[in-house]
């Protein structure tokens, strides 16, 4: 599914190296997760695959089942099925939920050759999915994010990638800000999205998530670089010892 | 005070070519006009208010040529129910327009005015403009009063079934109009006045509004699309006790837009709100002066402008709340700002606020930016390609103004007309 190889990204403003050989491959329908302290690169590694501006790619690929992702304009990797779920997500006066929403959906059907949902078909959807995530229609009406509570956000997310039933979700510390419930809710909506043909890759600095949200795969993130990789066992190692031993190990 | 040479002659040759119509029981007030109008002169570019928007082709003696717009789309409001009052190049046109009668309304044109001796118009005619000469001079306005050649009078004493419609047609390259229209509303009635369309090459527009305690009066204006008319708007309005002024103008395209508001609180627990949205491409000035005068106690002003502005296009906003004296418990809001989208364009902003109360709220703001980047990233990140994203970001950006329209009909209307603009840029 999503195939990097050796990704070097700098900061286009200033020449500062924050990703130095990034190597990740994640199949369909697999679940991957990456830990890593502080200023590892996790954000950037995400901001660089959804096509973010501010990060020059200096060496590397990374292509979504064969096809050149940074090649790519952000509508474009996301019409492919890239989904990016932020970590914080972005509030928009001025335009409502709904309206965010079936322009998303319709815009990425547009890109793909498929035809535009209607109106009614489109309500009958996002009503059945935003009661799963306990989403009341008031939410959906106001503007995107304005006013929303830090689970309210997040939810949101999840809807969004109902919705637009992207290929490869990236989760960029979904579980910052969320209360015991907001996360199971949160997992909860994840987990009914898994399936044999989208994958997952759940930026997290805490096992906690990975509770709920049963990784496949666990990757450590350090100093721009993934340090060790290994089953969900390695978020477990993390969570009672820290980064520590492991970047010693490494290092 | 002798006025400077320059712009005694420049006055001098603009009246050379105009005259007085009979006038009737208006002449009184259009001769006063007119000396007053002598003594100020016409404005030039040293005058402070005329800082941001050079006033020359406003004042010429003839209007600048200006190409009509061809375009088989439907004038704005046209599936409306209203009563049509139609000027063509600033000519009533019989024809055209509906019958003037409308219940709990009447309306007389100013011609008609102008043969009679006694009409209540007389009370009004020029009077409100006079009064709005302090402290900052309009002599646009006071030439519009001495030498308009129609417009209407229109009494409102009811609450009429629709909304009553002033249409504004330009059929002449190089027609130069003047209208002047006055408009009372009695205590407890209500009205809404929809003005619509280019009007002439260039347009110098005077509208008298005294709303009497109770009454409400909401005002939509939409000023057309024709890349290369002027206009010079004023709107002169003094509200009475628990009186509603409500008021919102759209801007599309023009190369020379100056738009004068007026608006004296002078009864208690009165409300002003003017709102305008214009959007601005290449030879486009759009110029929003507004002084609004707080005299009485408990009383609310609103103002909410938005210009989306590229290509070079200029967007001025000055803005003024005087508190009086004694004008306790006022609320106060002012609020300009600018979506620049790209760097050739600028936006000229000078917010006043001159307070002689100290129980009141005013606020002001005024900012100039570009589109959000982060909001544009997380739109495109969903799938929306980046000028349909932008597109919603600007229309977003205009809400704020569009929200100020009561009626969500209209408002539909408006916010339709800005994605024309948008989509025919895209």
């Amino acid at each position: 599914m999503l195939e990097i190889k050796n990704l070097h990204v700098q900061l286009e403003d200033e020449d500062k190296q924050i990703l130095k050989g990034v190597d990740l491959t994640v199949e369909p329908g697999k679940v991957h997760a990456i830990m890593g302290p502080n200023g590892s690169g996790k954000s950037t590694l995400s901001y660089v695959l959804s096509g973010r501006d501010g990060y020059e790619v200096t060496e590397g690929t990374a292509t979504l089942e064969g096809e050149d992702l940074l090649d790519m304009e952000p509508e474009e990797r996301a019409a492919a099925g890239v989904f990016l779920a932020f970590q914080y997500p972005v509030e928009i006066p001025g335009v409502g939920n709904m309206t965010f929403l079936r322009t998303a959906v319709n815009a990425q059907r547009k890109a793909r050759g498929q035809e535009e949902l209607s109106a009614a078909d489109f309500l009958k959807e996002v009503r059945a999915k935003a009661k799963t995530l306990k989403i009341d229609a008031d939410m959906l009406k106001r503007p995107v994010n304005v006013g929303f509570s830090g689970g309210e956000k997040k939810r949101n997310e999840i809807l969004q990638m109902a919705m637009l039933e992207p290929k490869m979700c990236i989760m960029d510390e979904t579980d910052s800000g969320l209360d015991v419930d907001a996360m199971k809710l949160v997992s909860e909506g994840v987990n009914a999205l898994r399936d044999e043909g989208r994958s997952f890759l759940v930026i997290t600095h805490y096992q906690r998530l990975l509770d709920h949200i049963k990784p496949d795969v666990v990757h450590i993130m350090a100093n721009g670089r993934i340090v060790k990789t290994g089953g969900p066992e390695l978020a477990l190692e993390v969570e009672h010892n820290g980064y520590a031993d492991i970047l010693a190990e490494v290092n | 005070m002798a006025l400077p040479q320059a712009k005694q002659t420049a006055t001098e040759d603009r009246l050379a070519v105009l005259t007085m119509p009979d006038a009737g029981c208006t002449r009184k007030a259009r001769e006063a006009a007119l000396s007053r109008l002598r003594e100020m002169g016409l404005p030039s570019r040293r005058d402070e208010y005329w800082k941001y928007t050079r006033p020359d082709t406003l004042t010429t003696a003839q209007a600048p040529h200006a190409a009509l717009f061809v375009s088989d789309e439907q004038m704005m409001f046209h599936e409306f129910d209203r009563l049509k009052i139609v000027f063509i190049d600033g000519v009533f046109s019989p024809e055209e327009s509906d019958e003037l009668s409308l219940e709990g309304v009447s309306i007389d044109r100013l011609e008609d005015i102008c043969c009679k001796d006694i009409h209540w118009a007389k009370e009004l005619y020029g009077v409100l403009e006079e009064a709005g000469q302090t402290p900052v001079q309009r002599p646009l306005a006071t030439l519009n009063t001495a030498f308009a050649t129609d417009g209407v009078a229109i009494h409102v004493k009811g609450k009429p079934s629709k909304p009553i419609s002033l249409i504004y047609r330009h059929a002449s390259e190089t027609s130069d109009a003047i209208l002047h229209h006055v408009i009372r509303v009695e205590s407890g009635a209500e009205v809404t006045i929809l003005e619509n369309g280019p009007a002439a090459s260039r347009f110098n527009k005077c509208m008298e509004i005294d709303i009497a305690d109770g009454g409400k009066l909401h005002h939509i204006r939409a000023q057309g699309r024709d890349h290369q008319r002027r206009a010079a708007t004023h709107m002169f309005t003094r509200l009475g006790r628990e009186s509603v002024y409500k008021s919102f103008t759209l801007t599309v395209n023009g190369v020379l837009t100056r738009n004068e508001q007026v608006i004296e609180l002078t009864g208690d627990d009165a409300i002003a709100h003017v709102a305008g949205a214009c959007v601005g491409d290449g030879d486009f000035h759009h110029d929003d002066t507004v002084f609004v005068t707080h005299d009485a106690v408990n009383c609310e002003s609103r103002q909410v402008f938005k210009k989306v502005l590229r290509n070079g296009a200029t967007g001025v906003f000055q803005g003024k709340i005087l508190v009086k004296e004694g004008a306790q418990k006022t609320d106060g809001y002012q609020i300009s700002q600018s979506l620049l989208l790209d760097e050739d364009s600028q936006f000229l902003a000078k917010p006043e606020l001159e307070i002689y109360a100290d129980d009141v709220a005013c606020s002001h703001g005024s900012t100039s930016g570009a589109i959000d980047e982060t909001a544009l990233f997380y739109l495109r990140s969903r799938g929306v390609p980046v000028k349909e994203a932008t597109n919603m970001l600007t229309l977003a950006f205009l809400a704020e103004a569009v929200v100020e329209i009561e009626d969500s009909e209209v408002a539909e209307k408006i916010v339709n007309r800005l994605e024309d603009w948008l989509a025919r840029r895209s």
